[in-house]
């Protein structure tokens, strides 16, 4: 085992003549939840792609537990994306299924056991579903995989505060030692106490790494307060 | 046990407080076992290595300790959760004489004021 469950090293990555992120560095311990925050277009959304390898790096490393993005990789990363991709016609036990398929560390005693919790059907449609259920459903697949880095955009945007602590005691539940989970999100103050650790990026640039009790330590003041002092408009 | 937080201080020391609450009020008993780390952090709604922290500091004070294999305990030591009990008395009364200074009250005039709230007290 390495001991960083994700290595970053000096990526660079533009759109076109756009720079979206700019020589990031960043390596995650094991075991660990990290914050990813900053405002909307701040790259979060475009790491995070990097990391899961939905876009490649214009130069830089990424490493995930010691192997370089790709097939070694794409194993050990569980991502929920910002936007449903699952079909609506799909029932919940056709998802079950295709995730088994394609994920040979998919649990799916544990997913149904995760679904008998909420009373949501196997049998049930997605489309049939309410917005939240929806994101519960594919946070409980993401969860579900024995995965070592777990990568959420957004999981909690969008949905009712009480769909919000179901998702933040999902992710304390399934605290894993060896296995670390970033949270991209701009909803700080909701998620702060179940952080170790505060990434803050802008403008393609990270800006901070400390831990949460480190920043309340240092600056007299939350997270979400720091961050909007550094964000200040 | 119902768990809130501040802004403005680490939440692992807020998580010691609270728990040496629970001991002084009688929540948790002397002697009892708490619950594993992973559900008060649940309960807690709070990272587990935060309270995991808090509770390596609450033993380093004596005031939790544990049985190899079998968890964590509430210390049986009463003379020690006296002690907490008084220092943190000492702590709210300190808080509560800095805070009336800002109105302009002098430790005499907060003294005074107290005595007199207390014997309305006692009246009813």
């Amino acid at each position: 085992m390495t001991e960083f469950v994700l290595d970053i090293k000096n990526i660079n990555k533009s759109y076109g003549k756009k720079n979206a992120l700019t020589n990031i560095s960043l390596s995650l311990e094991r075991g660990k939840i990290i914050g990813l925050l900053g405002p909307n277009g701040s790259g979060k959304t475009t790491l995070i792609k990097l990391i899961n390898g939905l876009l490649t790096p214009n130069s830089g490393e990424i490493l995930v537990d010691g192997n370089p993005i790709g097939k070694d990789s794409h194993i050990d990363v569980s991502y929920l994306p910002d936007k449903t991709y699952l079909p609506d016609w799909m029932k919940v036990s056709d998802i079950f299924m295709m995730f088994s398929d394609f994920y040979s560390n998919f649990d799916i005693e544990k997913a149904r056991d995760m679904l008998r919790r909420l009373n949501i059907n196997e049998s049930d449609r997605l489309k049939t579903l309410s917005k939240g259920n929806k994101e519960k459903v594919q946070l409980i697949l993401v969860m579900s995989r024995n995965a070592k880095l777990y990568l959420l955009d957004e999981p909690i945007g969008g949905v009712d505060p009480a769909a919000r602590d179901y998702i933040l005691n999902t992710i304390i539940t399934n605290y894993n030692p060896d296995a670390s989970v970033v949270i991209s999100t701009h909803l700080i103050s909701d998620i702060e106490k179940v952080l170790d650790e505060a990434v803050f990026i802008n403008n393609g640039e990270i800006v901070l790494h400390e831990s949460v009790d480190g920043i309340r330590e240092n600056y007299g003041t939350s997270v979400d307060g720091y961050f909007r002092e550094v964000f200040r408009c | 046990m119902i768990w809130s937080f501040k802004e403005d201080r680490p939440i692992y020391s807020q998580l010691m407080d609270q728990i040496k609450l629970g001991i002084i009020s009688g929540e948790w008993l002397p002697g009892t076992k708490l619950p594993s780390v992973r559900e008060l952090a649940q309960e807690a709604g709070v990272n587990p290595n935060t309270m995991q922290r808090a509770m390596a500091d609450l033993e380093r004070e004596g005031l939790v300790y544990s049985k190899r294999t079998s968890g964590r305990y509430i210390t049986e030591d009463e003379a020690m959760i006296d002690k907490i009990r008084s220092d943190i008395a000492v702590e709210n009364i300190n808080n509560f004489i800095e805070s009336m200074k800002k109105l302009g009250y002098t430790p005499q005039d907060t003294l005074n004021a107290v005595v007199k709230a207390v014997e309305e007290v006692e009246e009813v």
